[in-house]
């Protein structure tokens, strides 16, 4: 039980898909103006990842790995996590419309995401077995979430703040990512 | 390898099937529309509508969320193809545009030398820029390097110049910009706009009572552009053939080159460029905003009425105008003479506006008769403007002055013999007095002069040069025989047996004190009885407004204030006591100048669809507010004492028919003629196209092309 605790942890703060990994940074910029949008990304990447995670982890240990087709690797994946997403989303739509309205929109945005593509990978990497691969597969989006509604908050605060005009929008939401990014370096002694 | 490809294949495949499969089994019924409505969108996922890519604009268009013209990148030709799609207007989409709003540059004035980045922003970091003019254009074109779509050019007079063909009003300028020069604005958008303070605004153009960019559509005039020219006035008056004849163009008075030339002949231009788009039949296309399901009842079809009429229509409403005589424009077809206003010319200002379809008229029913406040509401109108005018004579405070035979309101006199047939039929007499100093009394003198009396005098109870008339009038009627009397009260009139009017009887008046209009008082004279021979007699000393049905009780109209007989009104909004009853034109205060009617009219509608958007309907604080009549109240610092780099060069002469002529004097020919495409070219390259504090110079012109 500890190890899925100490898995979890390192997976949210420690290594950071966003702010440690710098993976799926396209998101984490694009939808953090508003914190109504970055919750709904929060979430429809938790609920994507837990999937992916699981059928990429069940596809490396049913196919490549037995066959010996392991440099094909990403290739399948992309393909698979983007059927996954495809499914999902017309499954959704069908027979469960407010779950649909509420990621729906999210959904093709994170199809081949590179933190949703980068965790799949790390489970494989990483050698977990299927339990760990879930808690992981949990823990890695829930810390994209957790840092993208930290970050949807500042930025809802620095647009009311006197922003010097070249500084305004994209850049200074760099420059405020990179100093979440190093105070997300300090929990790097925790464990 | 071999494994490797089967796998992928076979991976490819069932995917495939697996979903071909899902978007079956998993079928949602989709309105078909909603693809057809992709396909006519520009289909780069941009999010520049606010949805997330395309597909949910188009659904959000089909459910009707959204309006047609809601695809940016698109543009208008997507709006109408959208908009045939889902049967709604075709011309329902109103083009989003660029404009620069300063026209500055180079010949601007500099505090210093920035040697810095060639960056706007960057520049106006440092004491907001170099130019000594706070909200002018900086000219580093950072709105150029802005605009994806190559519609941003930097122009040969330093300022950035928009080419409306490419430009998709995406907004990228707008936020490049540092100062607010660069404004994307849907049409619907500049019609709601009033002069503010901190806009870009030459002297003229703030004096102007209907706020028209006077620079912009001289500066056309000027490039022979003059469609473009009548476009740009009729964003602000939707009546420039009439305008451009009767207006007594208090912007002339404003105009910086007087302080060392003549002034530009303003109102002429105007003249001629409209003339110019209907002698030509140049094909103008006015935007209309889309339907916004609500309709306004117009009660009164003068020139306010028509102008709320026409602003109204293009902010989307649905409008219907009321009026009471068999014919629209009010007080203007009714009142002033045809030598001054040809008909014609009035009937295609008229056409113009109902043009824009959407315009409802129903003439011959009066307010308080056919039809009332509680009839309009149960119609179905959301809104109600009284432009109902001001036809109410005023007393001359003589004796017997209704029951004496001869003795006539202007307003009737004049409807007599503008429109044969209508009113009563008023016969002419050979010896006519007008009373009163007013435009009024000059058309009712030169008009009798035209319909064959032999001796017309002008009574008036100050000097001529007291005479609030434009001085072209008074100057014409000089030229066509007419006697001035002035200083003169009338007492008596003197009448045969059967009470037809011999004469007047009158004192002869000296100056007093000055009263509170700054004019010296009349006096009369004891003993000065002086007898004047005559027939008619007609009064012509001011009108108000017929508001007698506000006095009803009982009714919805009763809750109307009235003072003096006008409606009263937020001047701002012209909203009256009754929140959804508008008031405009003369009804809404005393008697004025058409022009400024007309900028009533916009001020009105802005107060009616604010009203029925449901949006904050308070103007602005920093709205400019210019007194044209006293010449005050323009931005600090725009009204120069003397001017520099400018030659005399005069201004051209009204052309005008032949004193002593027999058309001039005997029919209701045009007197004054409109003026060649020569003479508006030269008068059009005298404007100096001035800004806050710009303007060209005629030497030394600082080129730095």
């Amino acid at each position: 039980m500890g190890d899925f605790i100490l898995l979890a942890i390192s997976a949210i703060l420690v290594n950071n898909i966003l702010l440690i990994q710098y993976l799926g940074n396209c998101p984490f910029l694009g939808t953090s103006k508003k914190m109504d949008t970055a919750v709904g990304m929060a979430m429809a990447v938790v609920f994507v990842l837990a999937l992916a995670g699981i059928v990429t982890w069940i596809f490396e240990a049913v196919f490549l790995k037995p066959l010996g087709l392991e440099y094909i690797r990403t290739i399948v994946f992309i393909v698979v996590i983007a059927a996954l997403v495809q499914f999902v989303e017309i499954f959704l739509k069908k027979n469960i419309p407010a779950l649909y309205a509420g990621l729906g929109i999210f959904l093709p945005l994170i199809t081949t995401n590179c933190a949703v593509m980068g965790v799949c990978l790390i489970n494989i990497k990483e050698e977990y077995n299927f339990l760990e691969m879930l808690v992981s597969s949990i823990a890695y989006p829930a810390g994209f979430g957790l840092a993208l509604i930290l970050f949807a908050g500042l930025r809802e605060r620095i647009i009311i703040g006197r922003v010097p005009g070249p500084l305004q929008d994209v850049s200074i939401a760099l420059v405020t990512a990179g100093f979440m990014s190093l105070s997300f370096l300090g929990f790097k002694g925790m464990i | 390898m071999l494994e490797a490809l089967l796998l992928m294949m076979g991976l490819g495949g069932v995917a495939g099937t697996l979903l071909g499969i899902a978007s079956k089994v998993f079928y949602v019924w989709e309105d078909p529309r909603i693809a057809l409505v992709t396909d006519c969108l520009a289909g780069a996922n941009c999010g520049g509508c606010g949805y997330t890519g395309c597909g949910a604009c188009a659904a959000a268009m089909v459910a009707g969320e959204a309006p047609p013209s809601a695809c940016i990148v698109g543009g208008a030709t997507s709006a109408e193809m959208a908009a045939a799609v889902l049967g709604l207007e075709a011309g329902a989409a109103e083009p989003l545009t660029s404009q620069n709003t300063c026209t500055g540059g180079f010949r601007a004035p500099e505090k210093f030398t920035y040697m810095g980045v060639n960056d706007c922003r960057a520049a106006y970091l440092l004491y907001t820029g170099a130019k000594e003019c706070g909200v002018g254009c900086l000219g580093f074109g950072s709105c150029v390097r802005a605009c994806q779509f190559d519609a941003l050019k930097m122009g040969p007079e330093g300022v950035p110049v928009v080419d409306v063909e490419k430009c998709t009003g995406c907004g990228a300028c707008e936020k490049a910009c540092p100062k607010g020069i660069m404004q994307v604005r849907k049409p619907s958008d500049r019609i709601l706009h009033m002069n503010l303070v901190t806009d870009r605004l030459a002297p003229c153009r703030q004096t102007c009572p209907a706020e028209i960019d006077i620079p912009k559509y001289i500066h056309h005039i000027r490039n022979k552009e003059y469609d473009k020219a009548y476009l740009t006035i009729m964003e602000r008056n939707p009546m420039p053939l009439s305008i451009g004849r009767v207006c007594p163009h208090p912007c002339e008075d404003a105009c910086r080159r007087a302080l060392g030339d003549d002034p530009i002949s303003i109102n002429q231009l105007k003249r001629f460029c409209s003339d110019w788009v209907f002698d030509e039949n140049a094909q103008i296309k006015i935007p209309v905003a889309p339907d916004t399901g609500y309709s306004v009842a117009i009660v009164g079809g003068g020139p306010s009425g028509l102008a709320a009429a026409y602003f109204l229509r293009r902010l989307g409403h649905q409008v219907k105008i009321f009026e009471w005589m068999p014919k629209l424009a009010g007080m203007i077809r009714y009142g002033i003479p045809e030598y001054r206003l040809p008909k014609a010319s009035l009937d295609r200002d008229i056409k113009r506006i109902l043009d824009l379809g959407g315009i409802e008229v129903k003439t011959g029913v009066k307010f308080g008769v056919d039809f009332d406040l509680e009839s309009l509401v149960g119609g179905g109108f959301d809104a109600v403007l009284f432009s109902i005018g001001a036809w109410k004579h005023a007393s001359a405070r003589i004796p017997d002055e209704d029951k004496v035979k001869g003795v006539v309101p202007a307003t009737i006199y004049l409807r007599a013999q503008t429109e044969p047939g209508v009113g009563d039929p008023y016969p002419m007499g050979k010896n006519v007095a007008v009373i009163g100093g007013g435009n009024v009394a000059m058309d009712c003198l030169r008009s009798s002069i035209r319909r064959g009396a032999e001796n017309v005098y002008c009574l008036y109870r100050r000097e001529v040069k007291d005479m609030p008339a434009n001085k072209v009038e008074i100057e014409a009627c000089q030229h066509e025989g007419i006697e001035f009397i002035p200083l003169c009260t009338p007492t008596k009139f003197i009448t045969d047996d059967e009470g037809n009017l011999t004469g007047i009887e009158y004192l002869k008046n000296e100056l007093g004190e000055p009263d509170a209009s700054g004019r010296r008082k009349p006096v009369a004279i004891k003993g000065s009885e002086t007898v004047l021979p005559i027939d008619t007699f007609v009064l012509a000393i001011g009108q108000a407004t017929d508001s007698a049905f506000a006095e009803q009780e009982g009714t919805a109209v009763s809750r109307l204030e009235t003072f003096k007989g006008s409606i009263v009104v937020n001047p701002d909004t012209h909203q009256t006591a009754v929140p959804y009853v508008f008031s405009s034109g003369d009804s809404a205060g005393p008697p004025g100048l058409l022009v400024a009617a007309i900028g009533g009219a916009r001020r009105a509608a802005r107060g009616i669809h604010k009203y029925l958007m449901g949006e904050d309907m308070a103007m602005s604080e920093i709205r400019l507010r210019v007194d044209s009549r006293r010449m005050k109240g323009h931005i600090s610092g725009t009204i120069f004492d003397s001017i520099e780099g400018i030659e005399k060069k005069g201004r051209i002469g009204q052309p005008e028919l032949e004193p002593g002529s027999y058309e001039r004097q005997h029919t209701y020919a045009e007197v004054d003629l409109t003026i060649t495409e020569e003479d508006a070219l030269r008068e059009a390259n005298r404007c100096m196209r001035c800004c806050l504090t710009c303007y060209n110079r005629d030497t030394g012109m600082a080129s730095r092309a």
